[in-house]
C-alpha cells in the first residue's frame, strides 16, 4: 500500500510541477540543435552536434556572441527518429523569440520538416544533404543545401575518377560499382549516375544495402569480386560504412579505387578495419585535424564538450554549419539592425545573399576547414559546387586534390525539374528571381 | 456513491441494446468526445495539438486496428508497420492521380487498399498458428517495404522517393500537409478517430466480433459450434488493416507531411504492439491508453527535467528516459498484466464502494 501511495504522490507531483514550471524566456539569437547522441547513428551523430554546440560556445565567449547578441543553443535529442524529430522542431521552434535557422542532419527530417519550417518562416540550413532540389530557391525559399547537393558531389566525384584515368573520355566502357544505403538517402544519386553513364558510356551495376541491416554485405563483396569495377563508389552512413571498408580491405581491393561521398568518409568509418583501410578514399568540403586558428582559441576555454573528437571530419564539420549560421546573421544584422535579435524570416534574406571570401573566412580563423560559398537568390546550393578528395593514411585524413568542380551542365536541369514536379504538385508559384 | 451500475432499469430493447448502458459512462464519453472537439481546438497551444494528439490519435487507429487482429481475433501480427505504409501510399498515390477526389474519401479507400493486401497476406494464418504466424507477418513487414521503396511508380517517380503530402482542403479548410491550420488538421484527424472507435466499439459486440473472440479463445471449439474459421480470421485480417492503413495515410498526411519509408519500419509494428499489450489487449480503451502511455512517456519524460528547471545534457535525459521508460512497461505489466484498460476498470469498481470501502 505504502509504495502505491508513494508512487501515486511522486507521479502527482510530477505532474504538478510540469503544468507549474515556466521556463524563464531569456534573450538572444535562438539556435535549436536537434542532434542525436543516442542510437544506432550516435557514432556520426556525437561529433557533429558537440562541433555545432561547441562553436556557439565559441563565438559567445570569445566575441561575446555576433555584436553583443548572444547565441542560446537548446538541443534536443531524436535519436534519428524522423517523428521524434518533428517532435523537437515544434518542442523548440517558438522558445526565446523564435528559432533561428535549424540543422537536422538528417534526410528524413529535413524532408518531413521542408514544409513545416517554410510555413513558420524558419530557415533550414541541411548542409551538403536533404533534398537536393531545394537548390532551386525558387521553389523553396527557406531551403539551402550549399556547398553542394548529392547530385553535385556525384558528378565530382566521376569528374575525379575521370582525371585519375586520364579524361572523360577514358570513362568510355569502363565497368563501375556504386554501394548505398537502400534508403532515399542513398538513391539520390541513381538519376545523375544514369545520364553520366549514357553520356560518357560507361556501366555501373548497382548494389542496395538494406536500411534495416547495413552490415550484411557479404553478397555484395562476392559480385564485386567477381565483377571486378574498375572504381568503387559509396553512399553509406552508420554502420554500413565500416563494414564495407573492412570488406573491401577482405577480398583485398585496391582501397585508392574505393570512394566514398561526405558521410561515408570520417575517422569511425575506417578505424575499424585497421591498416586494411589505408588508402581509402572519399569526398569532403571541410578539413579534419586541429591545425586550424580557430582551435587555438578553443583551447582551455570551459563549457565545451570533451568527448575527444575535436579535430574529426565530421566534429569540424558540426563547426562549418555553426559557421555558416553565425555568418548569416552577422549579415542579417547588418541589414536589419546590428545589435538586435533576427528573426527567422531575416536570416533566411541573409543565407540567400552569403557571399564568403576567401578573406572573409581567413578573417573568421576558419581557412580550410570552410569552403569560399556564394549564395544566391536562384541557387541555393553555393554557385560553386564542388569537393575535395581526401585519402586515410592511417592516421588521419589528408586532403590530395584541389577542388573538383561539380558538372552544374549536367545537375542544374535536373534540379530545375523536381523542383518543378514539387511546386506543380503542391500548388507553389515559384519566385521570381531576377529581381 | 457517485458511481453506480446497479437500480437502473432498462425499459426498452433499444436501452438494453446500447452501446454505452451505464448513463455516468454515456456522459463521460459524450463530454470527453465534445470536449475534444470543442474545447481542445479552442483551448490547446500549437504544440499540444499537432505534435502531441494528432500523432496519439493516429496510433490509437493504428492500434485499434492491431487490437482487433490480436486482442479480439486473437492473431498475433508484426505486419502493422507495412500494412500502414501501404495506406500511406496509396493514398498519396490516389490524392495525386485522381485530384477531384475529396480527401476524406481517398482516405478510406487508401484504408481498403491496405485492407485487400491484408487479406492477401492473412492467407496463411489458416494454417499457421501464434509465433509462426507472427513470423509469417513479418514477411508482410519486409516485404511491402521493400515494395514501396522499390517501384518508383508508387511515389509518381519522383527522384527523391520522398514526395511531399498533397495540399488538400476538406469544407475550404486545408487539412493536409504543413500549410494545414492546426485545428482543422486536428478536427481533421479526430473524426476519422470517432467514427472508427465508434465502429470498432460496435463491431467488437456485433456478431462478427463474437466470433472473433470465439475463434481467440478456442478455435476447434468455434468451429465446431458453426463459425468458420476462414471468412472469420480474414474479415480480422482486413478490418484490421484497414484501420491501420488509414492510420499510416494519416501519419503521412496530417503527421510528417511527407511519405516517408522509415517512419514504417519493422520498429512501427512493434511499437503499436506494445501500446496494445500495455493499454489491453481486446479493449477499445486500452487501444486509446497505450498509444498515449508509449508515445507520449518518452516525451513526458525528456521534457521534464526542463520543466522543473534541471538543465541536463540531453543524451543523459535520454538514457534516463529509456531507463525509466522500461522501467515503468514493467511496473505496469506487473501491477496490472491485463493492461491499463483494466487499471480503469479496477478504478471504476473503487468508485462504486467510495467513500466506504469494506
Amino acid at each position: 500500500m505504502l509504495t502505491k501511495k508513494l508512487v501515486t504522490a511522486g507521479v502527482a507531483a510530477a505532474i504538478a510541477a510540469g503544468a507549474i514550471g515556466v521556463v524563464q524566456a531569456e534573450e538572444g539569437q535562438f539556435i535549436p540543435a536537434l542532434t542525436y547522441r543516442t542510437g544506432p547513428y550516435a557514432p556520426g551523430g556525437i561529433p557533429t552536434a558537440n562541433g555545432y554546440t561547441d562553436y556557439f560556445h565559441l563565438i559567445n565567449q570569445r566575441d561575446g556572441g555576433v555584436n553583443g547578441v548572444k547565441f542560446i543553443v537548446e538541443e534536443c535529442e531524436y535519436g534519428y527518429k524522423t517523428d521524434r524529430g518533428v517532435e523537437c522542431y515544434d518542442r523548440l521552434k517558438d522558445k526565446h523569440g523564435g528559432a533561428t535557422a535549424v540543422s537536422p542532419y538528417s534526410t528524413g527530417t529535413t524532408y518531413a520538416l521542408i514544409d513545416k519550417a517554410t510555413a513558420d518562416k524558419v530557415p533550414i540550413l541541411s548542409m551538403g544533404y536533404g533534398r537536393t532540389s531545394a537548390a532551386d530557391g525558387r521553389v523553396f525559399p527557406y531551403v539551402f543545401n550549399f556547398p553542394a547537393t548529392y547530385w553535385s558531389q556525384a558528378t565530382a566525384v566521376m569528374q575525379y575518377i575521370a582525371n585519375e584515368m586520364g579524361g572523360l573520355e577514358a570513362l568510355k566502357d569502363q565497368r563501375f560499382a556504386f554501394i548505398y544505403l537502400d534508403h532515399p538517402y542513398g538513391k539520390e544519386p541513381i538519376p545523375t549516375f544514369d545520364i553520366l553513364a549514357e553520356k560518357f558510356g560507361f556501366t555501373y551495376d548497382k548494389y542496395p544495402v538494406p536500411f534495416a541491416t547495413g552490415t550484411e554485405q557479404k553478397s555484395v563483396w562476392l559480385q564485386i569480386r567477381r565483377t571486378k569495377p574498375a572504381y568503387i563508389i559509396m553512399w553509406g552512413w552508420g554502420v554500413m560504412n565500416a563494414t564495407a571498408v573492412k570488406e573491401a580491405a577482405n577480398i583485398k581491393f585496391d582501397m585508392s579505387k574505393f570512394i566514398g561521398n561526405w558521410w561515408s568518409a570520417s575517422e569511425q568509418d575506417v578505424l575499424p578495419a585497421g591498416d586494411g583501410a589505408i588508402g581509402y578514399k572519399g569526398a569532403t568540403f571541410n578539413g579534419s585535424g586541429t591545425d586550424y586558428k580557430v582551435f587555438e582559441d578553443m583551447k582551455g576555454m570551459s563549457g565545451l564538450s570533451d568527448d575527444g573528437d575535436r579535430g574529426t571530419v565530421l566534429y569540424n564539420r558540426g563547426m562549418v554549419n555553426a559557421a555558416y549560421i553565425v555568418e548569416a546573421v552577422r549579415l542579417a544584422q547588418e541589414k536589419y539592425g546590428k545589435g538586435k535579435r533576427v528573426t527567422g524570416e531575416q536570416v533566411r534574406w541573409a543565407f540567400e545573399n552569403l557571399d564568403l571570401t576567401a578573406e572573409n573566412i581567413e578573417a573568421l580563423g576558419l581557412t580550410g576547414l570552410m569552403p569560399v560559398t556564394k549564395v544566391t537568390c536562384l541557387n541555393h546550393e553555393g554557385t560553386n559546387p564542388a569537393i575535395l578528395i581526401q585519402q586515410w593514411n592511417g592516421k588521419a585524413w589528408e586532403i590530395i586534390t584541389d577542388w573538383i568542380p561539380a558538372m552544374t551542365d549536367v545537375v542544374r536541369p535536373l534540379i530545375e525539374q523536381d523542383a518543378a514536379q514539387y511546386a506543380k504538385e503542391n500548388n507553389i508559384t515559384p519566385r521570381d528571381c531576377s529581381a | 456513491m457517485l458511481y453506480r451500475e446497479a437500480g437502473q432499469f432498462k425499459t426498452s430493447y433499444s436501452a438494453d441494446q446500447a452501446m454505452l448502458t451505464i448513463p455516468l459512462d454515456r456522459w463521460f464519453v459524450f463530454a470527453l468526445t465534445a470536449f475534444a472537439v470543442i474545447g481542445v481546438p479552442l483551448l490547446a497551444s500549437e504544440y499540444l495539438m499537432v505534435s502531441i494528439l494528432v500523432p496519439v490519435l493516429i496510433l490509437s487507429i493504428a492500434a485499434l486496428g492491431l487490437n482487433i487482429l490480436t486482442g479480439y481475433c486473437g492473431q498475433l501480427s508484426l505486419g502493422t508497420g507495412a500494412f500502414m505504409a501501404a495506406g500511406a501510399y496509396l493514398a498519396y498515390k490516389i490524392a495525386t492521380n485522381i485530384t477531384w477526389l475529396p480527401i476524406w474519401v481517398v482516405i478510406p479507400l487508401a484504408g481498403l487498399c491496405a485492407a485487400a493486401i491484408g487479406i492477401a497476406f492473412g492467407l496463411p494464418s489458416l494454417r499457421i498458428k501464434g509465433f509462426y504466424l507472427a513470423v509469417a507477418t513479418l514477411a508482410a513487414q519486409f516485404f511491402l517495404l521493400w515494395l514501396f521503396v522499390k517501384v518508383p511508380w508508387f511515389v509518381n517517380d519522383s527522384i527523391s522517393g520522398v514526395p511531399p503530402a498533397p495540399p488538400r482542403s476538406v469544407f475550404g479548410f486545408q487539412v493536409t500537409g504543413a500549410a494545414a491550420g492546426n485545428e482543422a488538421k486536428y478536427l481533421f484527424v479526430l473524426a476519422f478517430v470517432i467514427a472508427l472507435a465508434w465502429i470498432a466499439r460496435n463491431l467488437a459486440r456485433s456478431r462478427i466480433g463474437r466470433s472473433w473472440m470465439a475463434i481467440r479463445d478456442m478455435d476447434i471449439a468455434a468451429e465446431l459450434v458453426g463459425i468458420r474459421p476462414l471468412p472469420t480470421k480474414l474479415s480480422a485480417f482486413a478490418i484490421s488493416s484497414f484501420y491501420c492503413g488509414v492510420a499510416g495515410a494519416l501519419w503521412a498526411l496530417c503527421y510528417i507531411n511527407s511519405v516517408e519509408p522509415t517512419a514504417f519500419d519493422i520498429n512501427r509494428s512493434f511499437q503499436v504492439l506494445f501500446m496494445v499489450i500495455v493499454g489491453g489487449l481486446g479493449s477499445v480503451l486500452g487501444s486509446f491508453l497505450g498509444a498515449a502511455f508509449i508515445f507520449l512517456l518518452p516525451i513526458f519524460l525528456n521534457s521534464a527535467p526542463g520543466w522543473i528547471g534541471y538543465s541536463v545534457a540531453s543524451d543523459t535525459i535520454t538514457h534516463i528516459e529509456f531507463m525509466l521508460f522500461g522501467v515503468l512497461i514493467i511496473f505496469f505489466l506487473i501491477v496490472e498484466p491485463h493492461g491499463l484498460a483494466r487499471l480503469w476498470q479496477i478504478a471504476k469498481e473503487k468508485l462504486r464502494l467510495w467513500p466506504f470501502p469494506y
